[in-house]
């Protein structure tokens, strides 16, 4: 993991980091215990039918794929579920996305980062910050969907 | 199940150390602390030990002394052997064979004599993961040196038609390698330098520690030297010896050689139980190399709709020790280059666990893992998107 040692975020993000490995490809992955409780016990998992807003991200051929379906009332997610192919990492953080949109006014749940979704795991490993990518993006896909069907309707 | 109850199924990885190693080896941590090149009592009391272990170790593989070189596990013999032959043999052709489903210190160190002006041909598997001997021929060259081909897979266990391919390698005049290091302990090796120019062994696959091997080196193969130093080991691997380890090696290796059919079909009997009890368990799933000859500790299963990460992190939680080949897992960019050669596609290679069984595993735990992972299984799918 590079570290810059002049950026205050940097430095506050390597303090919610789990156990550094020395070398860290070397296969050896910690977890920490938020990350294991969501994903032995995933949040939002399932499938909304009729739902307002859906995405697919990630490609199954790389190691990863989620899909998201929102439901929207007067501006807030009142309803998220998910489904998620992947390791733990993306397990986990696909579930901590679900968790912190629901119930978020749609302005704010697009301000949401993949830094928001790593600190309220409290951290992931360095060789598992790609997984963190899905969640959110595929958040974004949803909520994006639905505001194109919005845009649609007479 | 508490956390001291481990069920240990990486036995492919390393195993744990049997007490007769254990105790060959503590002498040379205390008193007996010499080194073997030393001309005083304690020195050849190191020299001894070494000696005898070469002994031990000959004699099991149905070799002479002179023909076992002591290295530091299997992928110092490996490089050695490679290395080793295609130094000594360059200027009489420059191209190497090995097949697709080598352990990476075959395939790397091939890749890296590649960039140094080797040529080099990987030979495919078929959908059981094993090399047919006239592949192997047809992509003999001229100009081939080294034909490398290992005698059973780390992942699938699948046995390779080894005998055959060094044979036929030998009428040509092509120096032939094999890693036994899955091998040994797990099938009978008879001697192995009847149709191999170069063997590689280890000790901490078959109970010994980690940190001994051996390189067999037929009498009279070209081989060079990769490190330079002392004239340890006939000038091939300078060093001073592990004399500790090497002792572990050959009691560990006393034991490994009498393994018996016996031993064997109580070993297949474990592994036919657990593949039995999953298949019946869990629909989508698939035994790789079911169909082919494999050593009879080595279970690699694909569990579709999941990756194999999920699967060993929940087994982990449970205090089952299993490993996967995958991507997440390993911190390699691509999944199982073994899988992939068979023909399974990313997707289902990713979804590959490999539960390697051993001297210690018992009908009990076979049954307590099958049953956790049928559980793992069906709530990964359930999450999964696929």
């Amino acid at each position: 993991m590079v570290i810059d040692s002049t950026d205050g975020a940097a430095s506050e993000k390597l303090q919610h980091d789990t156990p550094q490995v020395a070398d860290e490809n070397a296969g050896v992955i910690f977890y920490n215990d938020t990350v294991i409780e969501h994903f032995t016990n995933p949040r939002n998992v399932g499938e909304i039918d009729g739902a307002d807003g859906y995405a697919l991200v990630g490609d199954p051929s790389c190691g990863d794929q989620m899909k998201l379906w929102i439901q929207v009332t007067a501006g807030y997610i009142t309803d998220i579920k998910f489904k998620s192919y992947g390791c733990p990492g993306a397990i986990a953080t696909s579930s901590m996305a679900t968790q912190l949109a629901m119930g978020a006014h749609l302005d704010d749940a697009k301000l949401l980062t993949d830094d928001d979704v790593v600190r309220a795991l409290g951290g992931i490993p360095a060789n598992k910050q790609h997984c963190s990518l899905m969640g959110v993006s595929a958040l974004l896909a949803a909520i994006k969907d639905y505001e194109e069907r919005a845009s649609q309707q007479p | 199940m508490t956390a001291r109850q481990l069920i240990y199924f990486d036995h492919n990885a390393t195993t744990p150390l049997c007490p007769e190693a254990r105790a060959a080896m503590l002498p040379f941590f205390d008193a007996a602390f010499g080194n073997p090149s030393s001309y005083h009592r304690l020195g050849r009391q190191a020299r001894s030990a070494v000696e005898t272990a070469r002994r031990s170790i000959a004699h099991i593989f149905g070799c002479s002394q002179a023909e076992v070189i002591f290295t530091s596990g299997g992928t110092e013999a490996n490089n050695l052997a490679l290395r080793g032959a295609a130094t000594a043999l360059k200027n009489r052709g420059r191209h190497i064979i090995i097949s697709a489903i080598e352990h990476h210190s075959v395939v790397k160190t091939a890749d890296a004599l590649s960039r140094d002006g080797f040529a080099l041909t990987l030979v495919p598997v078929d959908a059981h993961g094993v090399v047919d001997p006239q592949a192997v021929m047809q992509a003999l060259r001229p100009d081939t040196i080294l034909i490398s081909l290992m005698h059973a897979n780390n992942e699938t266990g699948a046995v390779q038609p080894v005998a055959e391919v060094g044979r036929m390698a030998r009428q040509r005049g092509v120096l032939f390698h094999t890693d036994a290091v899955q091998a040994f302990g797990k099938i009978q090796l008879g001697a192995p330098l009847d149709y191999a120019d170069l063997v590689s062994v280890t000790a901490h696959k078959i109970y010994g520690p980690r940190g001994a091997g051996a390189l067999l080196v037929r009498q009279g193969t070209p081989l060079a030297p990769v490190m330079t130093g002392g004239h340890h080991e006939q000038g091939l691997r300078p060093g001073t010896e592990n004399v500790a380890a090497i002792a572990g090696f050959a009691a560990a290796a006393q034991l490994a050689g009498r393994q018996d059919g016996a031993d064997m079909q109580r070993m297949a009997a474990l592994r036919d139980r657990f593949e039995e009890q999953l298949l019946l368990a869990l629909p989508n799933l698939s035994v790789n190399s079911r169909n082919a000859a494999r050593v009879p500790n080595t279970s690699n299963i694909c569990f579709a709709g999941v990756e194999s990460e999920s699967v060993l992190l929940h087994l982990d939680l449970l205090g089952i020790c299993a490993s996967a080949g995958s991507a997440c897992t390993t911190g390699e960019p691509e999944p199982s280059h073994v899988l992939r050669a068979m023909g399974l596609s990313s997707v289902q290679a990713q979804g590959a666990v490999r539960f390697s069984f051993g001297s210690g595993t018992t009908a009990e735990q076979i049954d307590a893992a099958a049953a956790a992972l049928a559980g793992i299984v069906t709530k990964l799918r359930h999450i999964s998107s696929l």
